[in-house]
């Protein structure tokens, strides 16, 4: 099995090394380490206060780690922080773009920051793939938070990025536009070979979206594999049933 | 420094405010409102029994280069601001946009915007109470870039200590300026201030700044000591506010507070 996935996604594009954050005496990130090959979707899965949001913002420079190592295609975050976020990019269901910017202004906006080459064009290529195309002239502050949930992807495929983080991207869409948002994700995957770092809430997104799974608790890797093979670990038919055991059991299986 | 990143910031900028009405009446609004009161209030005061004859010119000079030094405090502030209000400070900030590059972006829009604001002040002021502001002469290039610099530090340092304490310290980006007006001899000379209030005055390069317009006015010319005390000084802030606000940056990124602000 493993053999199998290190042919699927030999070099790592990501790799965490003991990584740990504190604040203010409360260890939020608890000397985590894994890795993320190249194709790879990984999803961080835990519980309210798991440590998902806080290893996010770690490996997008926005917070820095009380110890341990973050590289990012073999290079240390800390030191070439802007190299990496080149060939990086981002979305989340709780971030906003300016209001008052028409789609294709937001998007040119972050092409231009992300020296994208022929922006108009590109842009105008990736509202078609998120089939959002007729929103390009519309007021950002008027879209629906599936259109809005889109335009954040359109903005971060902008740079073709070899490393795609994604916190909560189905958050508040309706079943039919989270379906399109996974299948249209794996395609992406599929077709660019982008690595993925997923968090959800949803469970069903992470069955469909990834090919492997850190379980987090309080901080702490709690278990790590493919979706089928975390639900055969904690006995339970489905990963939101595992979801469930690990938020009201956690503690206890955290113990050695 | 990448020109392109700072382009990309600048487009976003003109964007926001080519698109917005309340956002460019906000440029001419309080400056006109400003100018139609000082200018009245003057014109009544020379024109009573208190015969001051350079008071207008004084008052008015003041209140235009006033608004500088406000304006360029205001653009960096505000537009640091701007993306914590669309929630866009995250998507700023995790795109590969350097510190150096956010601020160069800033400092042009202010600069542009307070060049616009400036004119029409300068067009309004010599139209109703005949005052020129082009009768500063060469002068007043030096005068102007010195209060943009200030007005960039203190920016600077307002924009940190919102980063650093959060939204809730929002209203520093308006009320730290007018903490500096009353000592700043905008309106008035360094002498009018009580005696251990003065060094403190001659220690901010705005003060040179007024007490230099002030003699070009009254036709003494600029002391070139006086401007290489403003420059010096700005050098100081300047270097000083940098120096801060990486020191508070990464505090804000210790304690996870620019993700956080970034998503309120």
């Amino acid at each position: 099995m493993y053999k199998a996935l290190f042919f699927m996604h030999p070099a790592p594009v990501l790799t965490v090394s003991e990584l740990r954050k504190e604040f203010d005496g409360v260890t939020a990130v608890d000397g985590i380490s894994f890795q993320v090959g190249s194709g790879e979707i990984l999803g961080l899965l835990g519980a309210n206060g798991a440590g998902k949001s806080t290893t996010l913002q770690i490996l997008l420079g926005l917070t820095t780690p009380t110890s341990g190592k973050v590289e990012v295609f073999g290079m240390d975050l800390n030191q070439h922080r802007v190299e990496i976020l080149q060939r990086c990019n981002f979305s989340s269901a709780y971030t906003g773009l300016p209001a008052n910017l028409k789609v294709w202004e937001n998007l040119l906006v972050f092409a231009t920051l992300y020296q994208v080459r022929q922006a108009r064009k590109k842009i105008d290529s990736l509202l078609e793939l998120l089939e959002i195309g007729h929103l390009r002239n519309h007021v950002t502050g008027h879209l629906s938070s599936g259109e809005s949930t889109r335009v954040h992807l359109a903005k971060a495929l902008l740079n073709d990025p070899a490393l795609l983080l994604l916190d909560e991207p189905t958050a508040s869409l309706d079943p039919d536009i989270a379906d399109k948002v996974r299948k249209l994700l794996r395609r992406i995957q599929r077709e660019q070979g982008i690595s993925m770092v997923y968090t959800s809430h949803n469970m069903r997104d992470v069955e469909e979206v990834c090919d492997r799974i850190v379980f987090l608790h309080r901080g702490k890797i709690l278990a790590t594999g493919s979706p089928a093979e975390i639900t055969a670990h904690f006995e339970r038919s489905s990963l939101e049933d595992v979801f469930i055991r690990v938020a009201r059991e956690g503690d206890q299986l955290l113990k050695p | 420094m990448n020109l392109h990143r700072v382009g990309g910031l600048i487009l976003r900028y003109t964007f926001l405010y080519t698109r917005s009405v309340p956002r460019v009446l906000e440029m001419f609004f309080w400056p006109v409102m400003d100018l139609l009161v000082w200018g009245m209030l003057t014109q009544y005061l020379q024109t009573g029994p208190y015969h001051l004859p350079a008071f207008i010119r004084f008052l008015l000079g003041g209140m235009i280069l006033w608004d500088v030094l406000y304006r360029a405090q205001q653009a960096t502030t505000i537009s640091f601001l701007e993306d914590v209000w669309a929630r866009n400070l995250m998507n700023v900030f995790v795109a590969p946009v350097r510190l150096r590059e956010f601020f160069a972006a800033t400092f042009c829009v202010g600069t542009l915007k307070i060049v616009v604001t400036v004119a029409v002040l300068a067009v309004l002021s010599a139209t109703f109470y005949d005052f020129h502001l082009l009768s500063l002469g060469s002068a007043l290039a030096p005068l102007f870039v010195n209060l943009l610099i200030m007005g960039w530090s203190v920016g600077i340092l307002t924009t940190g200590m919102i980063l650093r304490w959060g939204q809730a310290s929002e209203a520093l980006a308006w009320g730290i300026p007018f903490l500096l007006q009353p000592v700043c001899a905008a309106f008035y000379p360094v002498s009018t201030l009580p005696g251990w209030l003065q060094p403190v005055s001659l220690a901010i390069p705005a003060t040179h700044v007024f007490e230099g317009m002030r003699e070009v006015l009254a036709g003494q010319g600029l002391s070139p000591a006086r401007l290489a005390w403003a420059f010096s000084l700005n050098l100081v802030y300047l270097s000083a506010a940098s120096l801060l606000f990486r020191r508070l940056f990464h505090q804000a990124r210790s304690k996870g507070l620019l993700a956080k602000l970034g998503t309120q």
